[in-house]
């Protein structure tokens, strides 16, 4: 063996000059089924349609329309309350009241979180008073609500606001917290402090944060209220969804009883799939902070 | 020899000592610190982890206040962070992820008062062009390299035309390639507008290449250890570099 050859140095190089021309195509098209497939709108169609379907196979089954009418019934019974404009009378009603309540946790809710990031005792407060509050249901301050506000909206907007509030605060505070530091010291670098820092650096910084607690807000404010509209929905004026609910029971319309509920989903999955999902396609995932 | 009367320097940092809280302790991160930054420096920071150059970095730019000595930018007292004295990071996250690149620098400008409307959109523009980004002026954050990220802080930082620009290891998240050609840019950019930049790195190379002036520190806590010429961009590359790190090696990691 030749001793000069360092043992780096024996195994030959590798130098290809050309390149294999039948290489597979780079980038082939999906057909047309993998296409579709990927649309999650049209997947999730799908599911709604296959469960409707399983819906009506068990109506007709059970055969009791007072217990469980079926789907067609139930889509009647929504078009002919929309007709004659009931439904779209106690959606509004209950919008209204949901939409003054939602404000208003969102007001204090900005007022609490803006309190607690100034300064250690108000992010003392915060914690305390959501931890303290957040695991109480909404409708367990219902009996007291009736004694402050009597009968009628200002019960259902106060216990819609505690609803409301605390998921807000909670999530808006630890988006807050979550903020690099970087950022903040990129804010002050620019002169901004106080309210001009949290509203021009905090705010876009933590909004992913934000949007779930908004989302989360108008969840738990959508199902208190319904419910409270069960208990007292009656004396503000016609009534909401709730109510409207609740006398269909009484009156054994249970087709009209399944239409409310439905009405109840319709407007969840509008907000949740169409304002909400506007919202985050503008915001979050824009810029990146959330694919 | 005698050297020719200097000016006032611009930035004074007189026997300043840092401290700061952990959760279980109080560390001195640099003990009676002093040197003096001219105009049209590009003064280096320079010392290995632990020699507080970072922390001296964000006391100059007004972050934390020392407990001796005192910190003058033209003869002004520094007392909290201002847009007289931009950071750039080395963190990509400095920018607002919610801004496309050309808002970015003017949201700086405008939040600042620096200027505003249309100046402001033609300051940035400007800018941004100097960096080498215009056809990315309206692309978000997210969507660029570390290096472009990078760029367009050092862009944000000039746009707003400071007394001094502070850059804290702005390059060390890069890799090696771009990193080299970022040194080169800047000292390009330095040559077009001269303007003072105080620089903190633990690269002995980046320092020779990037700097004027080079203020080595030794650890534990950060003190000055020697303050030293750097080389001129022909000597760069040459046995003169050689030397130099050689030298500042020895000072480093002798005891």
């Amino acid at each position: 063996m030749n001793a000069s050859v360092s043992p780096l140095h024996i195994r030959p190089e590798i130098i290809r000059d050309q390149q294999a021309t039948d290489v597979p195509a780079v980038e082939k098209a999906l057909t047309p089924f993998e296409r579709i497939y990927r649309i999650g709108f049209v997947r999730k169609a799908a599911l709604l349609i296959a469960l409707a379907v399983i819906w009506e196979i068990y109506g007709r089954w059970l055969g009791n329309p007072l217990l469980f009418p079926t789907f067609t019934a139930t889509i009647e019974a929504f078009w002919e309350n929309l007709a004659n404009g009931v439904i779209p009378a106690r959606a509004l009603s209950s919008i209204q009241t949901l939409l003054i309540g939602y404000g208003i946790g969102i007001a204090l809710a900005s007022i609490l979180t803006t309190v607690a990031i100034g300064s250690q005792i108000g992010t003392d407060l915060l914690e305390t008073l959501t931890s303290m509050f957040n695991p109480l249901p909404a409708i367990a301050l219902l009996p007291l609500a009736l004694i402050w506000f009597g009968l009628g909206q200002g019960s259902v907007i106060f216990v819609l606001v505690h609803s409301v509030l605390w998921a807000i605060a909670l999530n808006t505070h630890s988006g807050f917290r979550s903020v690099s530091n970087t950022l903040r010291m990129v804010g002050m670098n620019y002169n901004l402090r106080g309210l001009r820092l949290v509203g021009k650096i905090l705010i876009p910084a933590a909004f992913p944060s934000i949007l779930t607690g908004l989302k989360v807000g108008w969840a738990f404010a959508w199902r208190t209220l319904i419910a409270a509209e069960l208990v007292f929905g009656v004396s503000s004026g016609s009534g909401g969804l709730g109510w409207f609910i609740f006398e269909n029971r009484n009156q054994l319309e249970t087709a009209n009883v399944f239409a409310g509920l439905f009405t109840v989903i319709m407007i969840g999955l509008f907000v949740e799939n169409v304002i909400f999902a506007a919202i985050e396609r503008n915001t979050v995932q824009r810029w990146g902070m959330q694919s | 020899m005698t050297l020719p009367a200097q000016s006032a320097p611009l930035l004074d940092v007189d026997g300043v000592t840092l401290q700061y809280k952990t959760r279980d302790a109080l560390v001195t991160a640099t003990y009676r610190v002093s040197f003096e930054v001219h105009r049209s420096d590009r003064f280096i920071l320079l010392g290995p982890s632990g020699c507080g150059k970072s922390t001296l970095l964000k006391a100059i730019g007004g972050y934390l206040s020392p407990v001796e000595g005192a910190i003058r930018l033209k003869g002004r007292e520094v007392k909290a962070p201002g847009p007289d004295r931009m950071m750039v990071f080395q963190e990509f996250d400095q920018l607002l992820p919610w801004k496309s690149v050309i808002e970015n620098v003017v949201f700086a400008l405008e939040a600042s008062g620096r200027s505003s409307g249309r100046e402001a959109m033609d300051k940035a523009r400007h800018y941004v062009e100097m960096v080498g980004l215009s056809k990315f002026a309206d692309s978000y954050p997210h969507t660029l390299s570390g290096g472009m990220k990078q760029r367009v802080a050092i862009a944000r930082g000039m746009a707003m035309e400071p007394d001094v620009l502070l850059m804290d290891e702005p390059f060390a998240a890069l890799d090696a390639l771009t990193r080299r050609k970022m040194q080169d840019e800047l000292l390009q950019l330095w040559e077009d507008t001269k303007f003072t930049v105080l620089f903190v790195t633990h690269s002995i190379e980046e320092a020779i290449r990037c700097g004027t002036r080079i203020l080595l520190l030794s650890p534990h806590p950060g003190q000055v250890r020697a303050e030293l010429n750097s080389l001129t961009v022909e000597e760069v590359g040459t046995a003169s570099q050689v030397a130099l790190e050689a030298r500042i090696n020895d000072m480093l990691f002798a005891h």
